[in-house]
């Protein structure tokens, strides 16, 4: 099979990062504060740079859905050994709401327009956890999915799939064009090399809006709150079952 | 003659008598710069460098004498125009902006991968028990292209300028400074003659493999006999009666990455025929030697205190044919050649060393927040706080000069080499301090090999032994300063003999002394070129800054060319000098941040003005004892002591005991 893989980039906060809730509890702060690519969009992007380098694809296209930083991130994708980006242009209130739904929209229509074999995504981005994408941009264009990939290998018109899945390990085989979605343990992911971040810069970054696409942004969800997890409680130490019995019930446990 | 003839004017005649002999009559006669002449007697690295740059050893030392006056008084660098009690703004204010749009953001593309292989993948601990750099780390670092930073991208390197560098080298400082060294020694001085003095052919020939670190590269130049003395070098290097080659004899101690490099910058004695008076003397020559060229051996690695994963080892030269084409630079230029590449890579120490000092603070600061001792975390007592504020003081002001100095260089200044060598020697003594404080702030806990700190001390002390030992570097800041100030009352001598045509000039200069001698300002102002709420430590710096320029002045008066033999006032020269740049360079910085409305601006001006008072106190302290009585006598007393203790091989005074 020779051909296209578009794969998606995530533009997150850094992993290493302490996440801080704003003051009004809408969110958590971004400003100023360390990005990087998704880790499981990083694996992806490996997956699909090892495939054009076992001459099994012939092109990688990155896409990112979002502001203008995205661009660094498809940059990443670029020094990684992707040929080329797509930027699709979302931000301000657009992109406090975008999701797994309108994400997998655009992505559907672009895989159209690029006529795309094959879409490599990470299985969930960091920050929102939402593992959505994937499976929907999938059945939006009634394609297979290989989902929680920790195996991928291409065969004749079919790919094998070996998927991490909580009984332990599933192999499927699917049609392409198909959609995966790449979990942790299916490639480590390459540094960029700052020779190959250089060559990056000649590698061109498309820019489309989603109107252009006929995507429809419209959020079907509304955030209300957004607040810190409750904090930690120190624990108490019981001598006895009696102890706990009792306990348990002062608190208003039981 | 010249004194007669002024002396007319009575109100010149009180200054110009102050103005000895000595640096009247003829030029031949007059100060600092006449030694250039004399070069041959003066065997310290500094003097001969502060002499052989920028006009050579020349034999026509009037006009050279002029030509020197006239760029001395054109000079922009801050550091030439202070010692002669001068506030040149150019390079200093305001802070240098040196990356357009597109090199930031290429920068910005550059820190991560760098950070993120420092953090994952290089271990610093196993490096240093190994006393060698991984495998696995080296293969990663000349994949990631980290071994030709600054070789032009069409040579297969990143051709970054030096602030991008300056930017990556402050990675490296903050996690390894044994791979710093490593890399160091390979494109900050290994084969950076390359750069600045290769020609077309060599650079085509060497840069690509050094770029991709294929071949690594060492810089030679230190031999058993030789160290600070460079000059007195006993490597040979002998053109063939047919002139298509030299051999090369000799040995080389101390190199870095000597035992693992290909290429070598090599510093030999050539033999050159004057061709006007026909006598042969021995020139430095730089080379490039391959060790390919056989020959060229090395020894087993030094065990050392510190920057173990770093390979240092002997070179031997034994009967080396290195063909004519391979000379750097012109035969007989090696000197030049060699001051200029340390030169040029001063600049990433102190870069590479505020980014250590950034470490190991956040290390010092984590224990200090943590660590519950008499019921309080310790960073609320006092004496932590002390130690807490002055490193991030000393951080702030290295960081500052790396990146101005780098900035200057990228802007195209010609003059940075008393700035350079400031830098260096402030940063690695800051960063030693630094380091030594976070284990005292750290405690016992700071003295144990796991939380690093201790491996840091020990990398860092020799950041102030080699590159030029500190105490080499102030005599060259001190000279260099002097000469420039010699050079400048040179040219005020020369006005003097046309009162007339140079009336405006000496008006000036009467006015300045004058005012001097009433106790008021000469009217220097930084006001204009720093934000209002820095007033107050502008003024201080001024203040300093006419201080220690009319001190210089009565000092080269008082000893004239003789200055150069006294130490032990050309090194508080040069320890004002380095308080006076450190206040102007946070100023700089410190108006930036708070012209931009920086959250942290107020937190940098407390630095500033922190920093100023006390820089201010020590400038004149040091001021005042350089004019006292008394500093003659207790540097005499020294003087004496050192003697009785050098001769009896020991320590003099008897036992308290009596046995």
């Amino acid at each position: 099979m020779s051909g296209r893989v578009l794969v998606g980039v995530k533009r997150v906060i850094d992993y290493a990062v302490k996440i801080r809730v704003k003051p009004d509890h809408t969110g958590v702060v971004t400003d100023g504060v360390k990005h990087s690519m998704n880790p499981f969009c990083e694996i992806a992007v490996e997956e699909a740079v090892k495939l054009k380098e076992k001459k099994l694809i012939k092109e990688v296209v990155a896409v990112s859905c979002g502001p203008q930083q995205s661009q660094e991130t498809i940059r990443t994708a670029l020094a990684m050994g992707a040929d080329r980006g797509i930027h699709v242009e979302v931000s301000g209130k657009d992109y406090d709401s975008l999701g797994p739904l309108q994400v997998s929209k655009i992505l559907a229509a672009l895989a159209k327009k690029e006529e795309a074999q094959l879409i490599i995504l990470g299985k969930q981005a960091i920050d929102d956890d939402c593992n959505q994408t994937g499976q929907m941009t999938a059945a939006l264009l009634d394609w297979p999915q290989g989902t929680f990939a920790s195996e991928v290998s291409l065969e004749a018109e079919k790919i094998k799939v070996v998927r991490e899945i909580d009984g332990g390990l599933e192999t499927i085989k699917i049609n392409t064009p198909a959609v995966l979605t790449a979990d942790l343990r299916l490639n480590t992911p390459r540094y960029a090399t700052l020779p190959n971040i250089m060559k990056a810069k000649k590698k061109k970054i498309a820019n489309v809006k989603p109107a252009d696409l006929g995507v429809d942004l419209t959020s079907r969800l509304e955030v209300l709150r957004v607040d810190e997890p409750p904090q930690r409680e120190a624990g108490v130490k019981v001598e006895t079952v009696e102890d706990l019995v009792a306990k348990l019930k002062d608190t208003g446990k039981i | 003659m010249l004194l007669r003839k002024v002396s007319q004017s009575s109100a010149l005649c009180g200054i110009i008598l102050r103005i000895p002999p000595v640096l009247s009559g003829s030029p031949r006669q007059a100060g600092v710069v006449v030694a250039v002449s004399n070069a041959r007697l003066y065997a310290s690295q500094a003097a001969q460098a502060v002499l052989e740059k920028p006009a050579a050893v020349g034999s026509d030392a009037a006009t050279k004498v002029e030509k020197k006056a006239a760029a001395a008084a054109e000079s922009k660098s801050f550091a030439v125009n202070m010692f002669k009690g001068q506030i040149a703004t150019a390079q200093v204010f305001p802070f240098p902006k040196a990356l357009n749009d597109e090199q930031e953001q290429f920068l910005r593309e550059l820190v991560g991968p760098v950070s993120k292989f420092f953090e994952e993948v290089n271990d610093p601990a196993k490096n240093d028990s190994l006393e060698k750099v991984e495998d696995h780390t080296m293969e990663g670092l000349k994949e990631m292209g980290a071994f030709g930073l600054q070789v032009p991208a069409d040579l297969g390197g990143l051709g970054l300028s030096n602030t991008q560098y300056a930017r990556l080298v402050e990675i490296v400082g903050a996690h390894d400074l044994g791979v710093g060294i490593t890399l160091g020694a390979h494109q900050s001085i290994g084969f950076k003659g390359i750069l600045l003095f290769g020609n077309k052919a060599q650079k085509e020939k060497y840069l690509p493999k050094l770029a991709s670190g294929e071949h690594i590269a060492a810089f030679c130049l230190t031999e058993p006999a030789s160290g600070s003395d460079a000059a007195s070098i006993k490597t040979t290097a002998v053109l063939s009666p047919c002139g298509k080659f030299y051999t090369m004899n000799g040995s080389k101690i101390w190199i870095s990455n000597g035992g693992i490099a290909e290429i070598f910058t090599v510093f030999a004695k050539t033999p050159m025929k004057d061709p006007k008076t026909g006598e042969t003397t021995d020139k430095i020559t730089a080379f490039i030697v391959e060790r390919s060229f056989g020959g060229v051996t090395s020894g087993p690695p030094e065990k050392k205190m510190g920057i173990k994963a770093s390979n240092t080892a002997e070179v031997y030269f034994d009967d080396v044919r290195v063909p004519a084409d391979c000379v750097l630079g012109e035969v007989g230029g090696g000197f030049k050649v060699a001051m200029n590449i340390l030169n040029n890579g001063r600049f990433g120490m102190a870069a590479a060393l505020s980014g250590t000092m950034k470490s190991v603070i956040i290390k010092a600061v984590d224990h200090a927040a943590n660590r519950t001792q008499f019921g309080n975390k310790i960073h609320t007592y006092g004496a932590i706080q002390e130690k807490i504020a002055r490193m991030t003081m000393l951080q702030y002001v290295t960081e500052s000069m790396a990146y101005m100095i780098s900035g200057n260089m990228d802007s195209g200044a010609a003059e940075f080499q008393i700035e350079a060598a400031i830098s260096k020697i402030f940063a690695s003594e800051a960063a030693w301090t630094v380091a030594d404080e976070s284990i005292q702030v750290m405690g016992g806990m700071g003295f144990m090999k796991d939380p690093g700190v201790e491996r840091v001390m020990r990398d860092l002390r020799i950041f102030r032994i080699f590159e030029g030992t500190n105490d080499i570097l102030r005599l060259f800041v001190a000279l260099n300063g002097f000469q420039n100030a010699g050079n400048h009352l040179k040219s005020l001598q020369k006005a003097l003999k046309n009162p007339i045509g140079n009336a405006g000039l000496i008006a000036g200069e009467i006015t300045k002394r004058a005012k001097r001698k009433a106790g008021l300002s000469t009217g220097l102002t930084l006001q204009g070129s720093i934000h209002p709420e820095l007033a107050q430590s502008g003024d201080l710096t001024v203040k300093a800054i006419e201080q220690f320029g009319e001190v210089i002045e009565k000092l080269l008066i008082k000893h004239g060319k003789k200055i150069i033999d006294e130490q032990f006032v050309l090194k508080r020269v040069a320890d004002c000098a380095i308080d006076l740049y450190a206040m102007v360079v946070v100023l700089s910085r410190a108006s930036r941040s708070l012209g931009q409305g920086h959250p942290s601006a107020q937190h940098e001006k407390m630095l500033c003005d922190t920093w100023c008072v006390e820089a201010y106190d020590r400038v004149v302290r040091d001021v005042k004892l350089l004019q006292s009585a008394q500093s003659k006598q207790l540097f005499n007393n020294m003087r004496s002591i050192s003697a009785a203790v050098v001769e009896n091989r020991g320590v003099v005074s008897p036992h308290p005991l009596g046995f």
